[in-house]
């Protein structure tokens, strides 16, 4: 295995291993929450503290968790970290809480964060951790205001709750509803792949090119 | 982190299909060891969350009466002050039993104008919606029957449709021009312009409706208890002093 740099450990997870475009994880909340630029916000801003504070403490206790339940401690750490956020939110910013009700105890399910926490916190330092974690956090954060914006203009015809077409703008309701989310991370896929194809065909012309010159 | 620690872990890095972490001391670990490890896990997760919930708790509580207040004002529009009765043995009163606790016992709130007299009558009520449970609070006028308002306190309806029910200012907006009570729900543009008509909200069916039936089941719930009359206020209120 390569080593890795620091700012390697912070790069990866915004688009090159992006969790939700790439890995493929984390598509529950990625599908659920991104009918609106605002909720997809949201969403990200939660996670991401929800899974710093869990990357930090696991790789800081990583010595004291026997193998064998390493699985259950991981998900008893981020579940604390969700109840918490749950609480702090709600004493201290009871508007955004509102916002956010549904979806918080969501993230204790987002399998993004224990993947995170099995293949990096746990044998990595706590900085380390902190800035994969981080990485991670803002690469999700890009995919779910991508669906969200995605979704939101097509559906409601707006973007961050301003109105883009005008009065006669027929908004495309399907896009906000369950179905738009498959379509539309379909869709993003879809461009993702072709993207990488033409990529990879230039590259192999290029190489090609050199070879017979 | 110094960069022994980063040299030292250098070996399992961007490992991200990698098995287990590499514990050499944690091999073949006792059962007592599993359990005790998820034990000590457990309780000060435990411990930790107490303590943050006694501490929020508190804040949480307050700012929910606060919210509570300000929404039964926003639902009485032109009130001046108001009483909060509780329902005690099918009778509405001020005053609660001694020793007994507050929220054990239904309560409404009523409005008074400056004049002292009765304005309108404020009833929170919650009850399942699409996802979980719809509070809300509606004001209305005990002799016209017509509605003074209606706000959603708390819900966990779908963002972006469900969640309408509250931030789609056009349906909110019909409960505070009077419609008349008992509510039917329309189809938007579907109504022939009855008193008692409230348009629902397309993609968000089921939530508006729910909150039409709300509204409809606190009105056949409270109705026999108001139609016995509201009895006197709390003594040296407003217009307990306007009295001769």
């Amino acid at each position: 295995m390569r080593k890795t740099t620091r700012s390697e450990d912070l790069v990866r997870g915004i688009w090159k291993e992006n969790p939700v475009l790439v890995q493929m994880l984390g598509l529950c909340p990625a599908l659920a929450v991104t009918n609106s630029v605002k909720n997809a916000l949201a969403m990200s801003a939660a996670t991401f503290f929800v899974i710093c504070c869990s990357s930090v403490l696991v790789s800081s206790c990583k010595r004291f968790i026997p193998n064998e339940v390493r699985i259950s401690a991981y998900i008893l750490v981020i579940a604390t970290f969700v109840t918490l956020a749950d609480m702090l939110l709600q004493a201290y910013a009871p508007v955004q809480h509102k916002e956010l009700g549904a979806f918080i105890a969501l993230i204790v399910v987002n399998c993004m964060i224990l993947g995170r926490q099995e293949a990096f916190s746990a044998k990595n330092t706590v900085f380390r951790s902190l800035l994969d974690a981080m990485g991670t956090g803002v690469g999700f954060t890009i995919a779910l205001v991508m669906m969200g914006g995605f979704r939101e203009i097509l559906g409601t015809g707006s973007f961050l709750d301003h109105p883009l077409f005008g009065p006669h703008f027929e908004p495309w309701v399907i896009f906000v509803l369950p179905a738009g989310g498959f379509l539309t991370l379909g869709f993003i896929l879809l461009a993702m792949g072709y993207i990488e194809q033409r990529r990879r065909d230039r590259a192999d012309k290029t190489a090609e090119a050199e070879a017979s010159s | 982190m110094s960069d022994q620690d980063i040299n030292t872990n250098a070996g399992n890095d961007a490992a991200t299909v990698d098995t287990a972490p590499q514990g050499p001391e944690h091999e073949g670990a006792s059962t007592f060891r599993l359990v005790a490890t998820l034990a000590v896990a457990g309780a000060l997760a435990g411990l930790l969350i107490v303590l943050v919930n006694l501490h929020t708790r508190p804040i949480i509580e307050k700012y929910q009466a606060e919210q509570l207040q300000k929404a039964v004002y926003e639902v009485l529009p032109g009130v001046e002050r108001y009483d909060t009765y509780y329902l005690v043995d099918g009778n509405l009163t001020v005053a609660l039993p001694p020793n007994a606790k507050e929220k054990d016992y239904k309560r409404l709130y009523i409005g008074h104008g400056s004049d002292g007299k009765v304005r309108g009558v404020a009833i929170s009520k919650g009850e399942s919606g699409f996802q979980d449970v719809i509070l809300l609070i509606f004001g209305f006028d005990p002799q016209t029957g017509r509605m003074s308002g209606m706000k959603v306190l708390d819900s966990k309806e779908t963002p972006g449709l469900g969640d309408k029910i509250y931030k789609d200012k056009a349906f909110v907006q019909q409960f505070f021009d009077g419609p008349k009570l008992p509510l039917v729900g329309v189809k938007a543009g579907a109504g022939k312009g009855l008193p008692n008509e409230v348009d629902t909200i397309t993609g968000a069916t089921i939530s508006s409706r729910a909150v039409i039936r709300i509204i409809n089941d606190a009105m056949t719930e409270w109705k026999p208890v108001l139609d016995r009359g509201i009895p006197r206020g709390t003594a040296g209120s407003a217009d307990e002093g306007a009295q001769p």
